[in-house]
C-alpha cells in the first residue's frame, strides 16, 4: 500500500494559486487573449513568456480585474473573478510594467498612502512602511521626491509598493523591462527571494534570460495562447533538442546551408549572423561545418512561436 | 538588497467586502490630503483671493449704484453669490483637470485600481475630496464679506454644507466631463459654454428675474441658482419650507452626477 505521499504530491494537491479556464478577451476586432488556460501552483516562480502583443500584460490586467474576459473562468487564489476581486486585490501584490507613481510624493508617502489601501491597520502601517523601504533599499531615500529618484530606484519604488502589505502573490509585468543591467541584477535578486521565502510569483517577460535564470516554471505565451509549459529545461529539451549548429560565414554560404538543411528536413532558423540547426545531436555526420552550443530557451522559443525576441 | 519574510499565515477567508467601504475611502482621501498638505497655500490663497475681487469688483462697482437688490443690501446679495461661485470653481475645475491628470497623465489611477479599490470608492472618494474642501472654501467670501460690512448670523454655519453638497455635483460633473473629454483641451468648450454662463445666470450678481422669460426657465434648472438661493436664504436668517426644495434639486443633481460620473469613467478605467 503505497501510503507515503512524496512532498511533490502534497504540493499538486494545493488548488493553484491563479487558474484561467478558457479565457477570451477582445478589444474589438482583435482578439488579444484567445482562449487561454492557465494554471499557476503556489509558492512558484512562473514566467509567462512571450514576444510583444502576445497577450500578457492583458492577462496580468485581467487577474486584478482591471481588464474584464469577454468569457471563460478566472480564479485568483480561490476567489472567483471579477466578482471577487476585491478580495483577491486584498491578499496580492501588483508590480506594473509603466511607471504609475506619484511623482509629486515621497517614498514614504506613497508607501503609507498604499499601507492604507492595502488596510494594513494604523499601528503597522509605519513599520511596513520601513520594511517595504528597506527592501527597496530605498531607506536613504524614504523622504526624497520620486520625480528626484534614478529609474532604478523608481522602480524599486514600484516593487515596493506591491510589497506593503506581504502579499501571498505577486503580479510582476515586465519587471525590468528598460533597465540597466546592474539594476535588473538587483531587481533579480529581490524576485528571487520572494521566492524562496513562499510567494507565489507570476512574472510577464519578453527577456529569455530573465524567465530562464528566474522561473521555475515557464509559460510560452503566442497570440493570446499559451503554446508550451514546463520548467525551463524541459522547454529546451522537448522543443529544441539537446544542440544547436551554428554556422557563420558570407550570405550566400549561409544561403546553402539553409537549402541542405531544408533539403534534409532540419529545423533551422537565422540567427543573428548564423544559421542555427536545431537538433544538431541527430545530425550524424552528414552536418555542414559550424560551431555546436547547447540549445536554450531562445532556441525553444523561437521554435514555439517563430519570433526572435531580444 | 535584503529580503525579509513575506509569506503571512493563512487567513482565514473573510466575507465578501461590501461597496464603497469606508476604508478604502479613507485611502484614496489621504493621498489627496497628502498632496493638498504640500499645495494649501496656493489653493487657499486664490480661493480667497478670487472672492475678493469679485465683492470688491462688483459690490464696490454696484454698490455705489445701487443700495439694494430686491429687498437685499448689495453686499449681502454680492457676497452670497460669491460664495456659489467660489463653490463652483472650486468643485468643478479640480473634478475635471485632478481626474484627467491622475487618470492619463500619471495613471495614478490604474495603481490605486491594481489595490484593492473600487471604481466606485476611488470615484467617489475623489469627488467627496473635492466637495469637502468646496464646502470650506465656500465660506470664504462670506468671511471678506464680514470685512465690508456682511453681517454675521447663525444660519451661515450652514453654508459649508451646501457648499459640500453643491460642490459634490459639481466635482463629478466635472469628473463626467474629464472621462467623456478626448483631451484637455476641450475643457475649455465646457468652461465657456457650460460653466461661465452657468455662474453668471444663477442669480450670483444679480437677480434671474431681471431675465427674459426663457432665459429665467432655463436659470431655474441650473443647480447653481438653487445653491445661490439656499446659500443667500440662510445667511440672511431667513429659511423657508420652500428651502428644502432647493436642497433637494442640489441633493438630485449631486446623486445624478455621481452616478453618471462613474459610470463614465468607470467605462474607461476597465478594459
Amino acid at each position: 500500500m503505497a501510503q507515503q505521499l512524496d512532498p511533490g504530491t502534497h504540493e499538486r494537491a494545493q488548488p493553484p494559486a491563479i487558474s484561467l479556464r478558457n479565457v477570451v478577451k477582445r478589444f474589438g476586432s482583435i482578439v488579444a487573449v484567445d482562449g487561454l488556460h492557465l494554471a499557476v501552483p503556489a509558492g512558484v516562480c512562473f514566467g509567462l513568456l512571450g514576444p510583444n502583443g502576445a497577450g500578457k500584460s492583458t492577462t496580468m490586467r485581467m487577474l486584478t480585474a482591471q481588464a474584464l474576459a469577454d468569457s471563460g473562468e478566472i480564479e485568483v487564489l480561490g476567489y472567483e473573478l471579477p466578482r471577487e476581486s476585491k478580495r483577491a486585490r486584498m491578499e496580492m501584490g501588483v508590480v506594473p510594467q509603466l511607471d504609475n507613481l506619484d511623482v509629486e510624493l515621497t517614498c514614504r508617502q506613497i508607501l503609507t498612502v498604499f499601507a492604507r489601501l492595502y488596510r494594513v491597520a494604523s499601528g503597522e502601517r509605519a513599520d511596513a512602511v520601513a520594511r517595504a523601504l528597506d527592501l527597496a533599499n530605498l531607506t536613504l531615500r524614504a523622504d526624497t521626491i520620486v520625480r528626484e529618484l534614478s529609474g532604478g530606484m523608481r522602480r524599486r519604488l514600484l516593487v515596493a509598493r506591491g510589497l506593503i502589505h506581504r502579499p501571498r502573490l505577486v503580479l510582476l509585468d515586465e519587471p525590468t523591462v528598460g533597465l540597466d543591467p546592474q539594476v535588473r541584477q538587483e531587481l533579480w535578486t529581490l524576485i528571487d527571494g520572494l521566492r524562496s521565502e513562499g510567494v507565489t510569483v507570476l512574472m510577464s517577460t519578453h527577456y529569455i534570460e530573465e524567465a530562464e535564470r528566474l522561473a521555475d516554471v515557464v509559460a510560452v505565451m503566442s497570440q493570446g495562447k499559451i503554446v508550451a509549459e514546463g520548467a525551463p529545461a524541459e522547454l529546451v529539451r522537448a522543443y529544441a533538442g539537446e544542440q544547436v549548429l551554428e554556422i557563420y560565414g558570407p550570405p550566400e554560404q549561409l544561403a546553402a546551408a539553409s537549402d541542405t538543411a531544408a533539403r534534409h528536413g532540419w529545423q533551422s532558423r537565422r540567427s543573428g549572423p548564423a544559421l542555427a540547426i536545431m537538433r544538431a545531436e541527430t545530425l550524424d555526420g552528414q552536418a555542414p561545418e559550424g560551431v555546436r552550443r547547447p540549445a536554450n530557451l531562445e532556441d525553444a522559443f523561437v521554435a514555439l512561436t517563430g519570433e526572435e525576441i531580444e | 538588497m535584503s529580503t525579509h519574510a513575506i509569506a503571512p499565515p493563512a487567513r482565514p477567508r473573510a466575507a465578501r467586502l461590501r461597496r464603497l467601504e469606508p476604508a478604502a475611502l479613507a485611502g484614496v482621501m489621504s493621498r489627496d490630503v497628502v498632496i493638498f498638505k504640500r499645495y494649501w497655500k496656493a489653493t487657499t490663497f486664490s480661493s480667497v483671493v478670487q472672492p475678493t475681487i469679485y465683492l470688491l469688483a462688483f459690490g464696490l462697482g454696484f454698490g455705489a449704484l445701487l443700495k439694494q437688490i430686491g429687498h437685499v443690501k448689495t453686499i449681502e446679495y454680492i457676497a452670497t453669490g460669491t460664495v456659489a461661485t467660489a463653490v463652483l470653481f472650486s468643485s468643478a475645475f479640480p473634478g475635471m483637470f485632478n481626474t484627467f491628470v491622475r487618470w492619463q497623465f500619471q495613471r495614478t489611477y490604474d495603481a490605486i485600481l491594481a489595490a484593492p479599490v473600487d471604481v466606485e470608492e476611488l470615484i467617489t472618494a475623489e469627488i467627496l475630496w473635492i466637495s469637502l474642501r468646496a464646502g470650506v472654501y465656500g465660506v470664504a467670501p462670506l468671511l471678506v464679506g464680514m470685512l465690508f460690512g456682511l453681517d454675521p448670523v447663525p444660519g451661515m454655519l450652514l453654508v459649508p454644507f451646501i457648499g459640500f453638497l453643491t460642490g459634490f455635483g459639481f466635482a463629478a460633473f466635472g469628473v463626467l466631463i474629464a472621462a467623456v473629454a478626448k483631451t484637455i483641451d476641450n475643457f475649455n468648450y465646457v468652461t465657456s459654454a457650460v460653466l461661465t454662463p452657468m455662474f453668471l445666470v444663477a442669480g450670483t450678481f444679480f437677480p434671474i428675474s431681471a431675465l427674459p422669460d426663457g432665459v429665467r426657465q432655463v436659470a431655474q434648472v441650473n443647480p447653481l441658482y438653487h445653491c445661490v438661493q439656499l446659500v443667500r436664504n440662510a445667511s440672511l436668517g431667513e429659511l423657508q419650507l420652500a428651502d428644502l426644495g432647493h436642497a433637494g434639486v442640489l441633493l438630485a443633481f449631486a446623486l445624478l452626477m455621481w452616478r453618471l460620473a462613474i459610470w463614465q469613467l468607470g467605462k474607461r478605467l476597465i478594459d
